[in-house]
């Protein structure tokens, strides 16, 4: 479901284009002059030491922080700042490195608060909760539903969120993205804390998510091997600036890169 | 773990043991006792006998008067529960303890009555009413929520104060300080009592009350499942959750906290409006919404169901306590004894009965 105003863009095309973005706190320049571009369909990994400004971009993407210079074009439309209802509306969706999920709630209504902006019954309708407001939200359980069988967590429907290991959290934050029915989801290390077996599900999930729906996905992520398996191209970051963009087998060999990773002899 | 897990007997915990134990002790205390008062060994100038023995006897002899005491105990626990679900909902969604609630309780009333006395039909009145609760919403949303947004809880709490003294200030400019009459029969509240005849006593029931536990109670159930069951009720909870997640999914956080604020004034109009008719229209009503404090400490500040069980304990357990005991302390115990009954449950169970277990990781 996107605006009916909104163009829509082509399989190859770019989604989404962030173009000399800065990013400054008082005197600390978390970004300065990133410029890359996300295309429709694919896996964008972006990777960089710790502090390297991965979470910045994704907050900068989605509204949370506004560049204080450059802007960001998604969808053909160019914004210098966005509201992050508006993101969300947009159809950019995201999950968080330290997983914010409602942890009060259950599994179902986590998923389905990820829902919140396509029902649009009225205050009025969901006062009585009957009519339109019912069907609405049969509706909406269908597709919610659906996703819980797709990411296999049927067994933890009805608890309580807080209840859960990480690693189920972590799959439950990837549901609630995915309620949105996203065109971009962003991931802020899907994988982290996670073992193996977790890490290999997670993976399974990422590809499935982007081959079976057509999701573009922006993904963070430190496991170097869980990168080069998954994303189409990658961009590398490194003290707020970008270092190298491209393949994941062009960025490996990239001398900057591997720099940056290992340290450089002074 | 096996071994351990095959002697330990299923179904009995050490705690119901206790409890137990607890239970047969009360039983064994007022076969006792019951004794006692039999055989004469202690009567009525006996302190034990007057405290524990005698309000029982009252209560057994006159079942009319217990009746009576216990329904009027309902009817203000209920619009008890009302006042403490404003806060519970305010609370839940913005982690604000907003100290303005009873003056938002005062000023809707007010609102009500001085549009009436100045000519506006009431049910116009109380449309109009409604009206300036929501334009209190999105002012408070704007003027006071959104600049102080990640503030710390205290500022916030604060600015409710600042809030307060702001309301009777405009409240007192406007419709003037003195104290007014609900406009109850323009209204169509009913009017009058019915003396009912139960176990061989007259109880009576006054209509006004009948129609306030009523209409709270339903206003309540809506409530509750408003906020449980839907689509903004979830967004609510949300909110309260984490403010980041809430964003990330598209959730207006300015848009709930003027459904809230909204509510908890219609809440207050409700309150303001019922109480109003059994009493009268002033600022001194306010401090029927700090009655909402020991309930909330009872309920837990997060729990709706919290905020009715609270209610109701303290609504029933100051009337029994100002008829019964109260005699033996000179009357007048239904003013603090709501708060000393909330200082005990602080010191035992702080959390509330229903409220989330705080839990502090060090």
């Amino acid at each position: 479901m996107r605006a009916p105003d909104s163009p829509v863009v082509a399989k190859g095309d770019a989604l989404l284009a962030v173009e000399n973005v800065s990013l400054g706190f008082g005197g600390v320049k978390a970004l300065s002059d990133v410029s890359f571009d996300i295309r429709k369909g694919e896996i964008r990994a972006i990777i960089g030491p710790n502090g390297a400004g991965k979470t910045s971009m994704l907050n900068c993407i989605n509204g949370f922080y506004h560049p204080t210079d450059g802007c960001i074009t998604f969808k053909g439309r160019r914004r210098a700042r966005m509201r992050p209802h508006a993101a969300a509306r947009g159809g950019i969706a995201r999950t968080f490195q330290n997983v914010a999920l409602f942890k009060g709630m259950t599994t179902l209504d986590n998923l389905m608060a990820g829902r919140s902006l396509k029902m649009h019954k009225s205050f009025f309708w969901q006062l009585l909760r009957h009519g339109p407001a019912m069907e609405e939200e049969i509706a909406h359980r269908r597709v919610v539903e659906d996703i819980i069988d797709f990411l296999e967590i049927q067994a933890i429907r009805k608890v309580p969120v807080g209840k859960l290991p990480y690693g189920l959290q972590k799959r439950v934050e990837l549901g609630r993205a995915l309620a949105m029915e996203p065109e971009l989801l962003l991931l802020d290390e899907p994988m982290a804390g996670m073992n193996l077996e977790e890490k290999e599900d997670m993976s399974r999930f990422v590809l499935d998510v982007n081959q079976q729906f057509g999701t573009t996905i922006a993904l963070i992520e430190h496991d170097m091997g869980v990168v080069m398996d998954l994303s189409d191209r990658v961009v590398v970051l490194e003290y707020g600036r970008k270092i190298a963009d491209g393949k994941p087998d062009e960025v490996k060999r990239d001398q900057r890169v591997i720099d940056a990773y290992l340290g450089v002899a002074h | 773990m096996a071994s351990e897990a095959a002697v330990r007997r299923p179904g009995i915990e050490p705690r119901m043991v206790a409890w137990l134990f607890a239970a047969l002790g009360v039983a064994a205390l007022v076969v006792i006792l019951a004794i006692a008062a039999r055989t004469g060994a202690i009567g009525r100038g006996n302190l034990v006998y007057d405290v524990v023995v005698d309000p029982f006897v009252l209560m057994a002899q006159a079942p009319d008067l217990l009746v009576q005491t216990l329904w009027e105990g309902l009817v203000s626990g209920v619009l008890y529960a009302l006042i403490a679900l404003g806060f519970v909902l305010i609370f839940k969604a913005s982690g604000v303890f907003n100290f303005a609630q009873g003056i938002m309780v005062v000023f809707a009333a007010l609102t009500l009555v001085g549009l009436h006395e100045k000519g506006v039909p009431a049910l116009v009145a109380l449309v109009l009413a409604v009206g300036v609760m929501l334009v209190l919403a999105i002012a408070v949303e704007r003027v006071v929520l959104r600049p102080l947004v990640n503030q710390p809880d205290i500022i916030l709490f604060m600015a409710t104060f600042g809030l307060t003294y702001f309301l009777i200030g405009l409240g007192e400019l406007i419709f003037g300080g003195n104290p007014k009459q609900m406009i109850a029969r323009q209204l169509y509240l009913p009017q009058g009592a019915t003396d009912a005849a139960i176990f061989g006593g007259r109880v009576r029931f006054q209509h006004i009350d009948i129609a306030a536990a009523a209409i709270a109670s339903l206003m309540i159930a809506t409530l509750a499942v408003f906020f449980s069951k839907t689509r903004i009720g979830r967004a609510l909870r949300a909110v309260a959750d984490s403010h980041k997640a809430a964003l990330s999914v598209g959730i207006s956080l300015n848009q709930i906290w003027v459904i809230v604020w909204f509510t908890a004034g219609i809440v207050a109009l409700v309150t303001g409006i019922m109480w109003g008719a059994r009493s009268d229209v002033s600022f001194a009503l306010q401090i029927i919404a700090l009655k909402a404090l020991p309930v909330l400490i009872l309920g837990g500040f997060t729990s709706i169901p919290g905020a009715i069980v609270g209610g109701l304990i303290i609504g029933v357990g100051e009337k029994i306590g100002e008829f019964y005991w109260g005699p033996l302390l000179g009357g007048g115990i239904e003013s603090w004894l709501a708060y000393m009954i909330a200082l005990l449950f602080l010191l035992y169970r702080p959390q509330g009965l229903f409220g989330e277990k705080i839990i502090e990781r060090v």
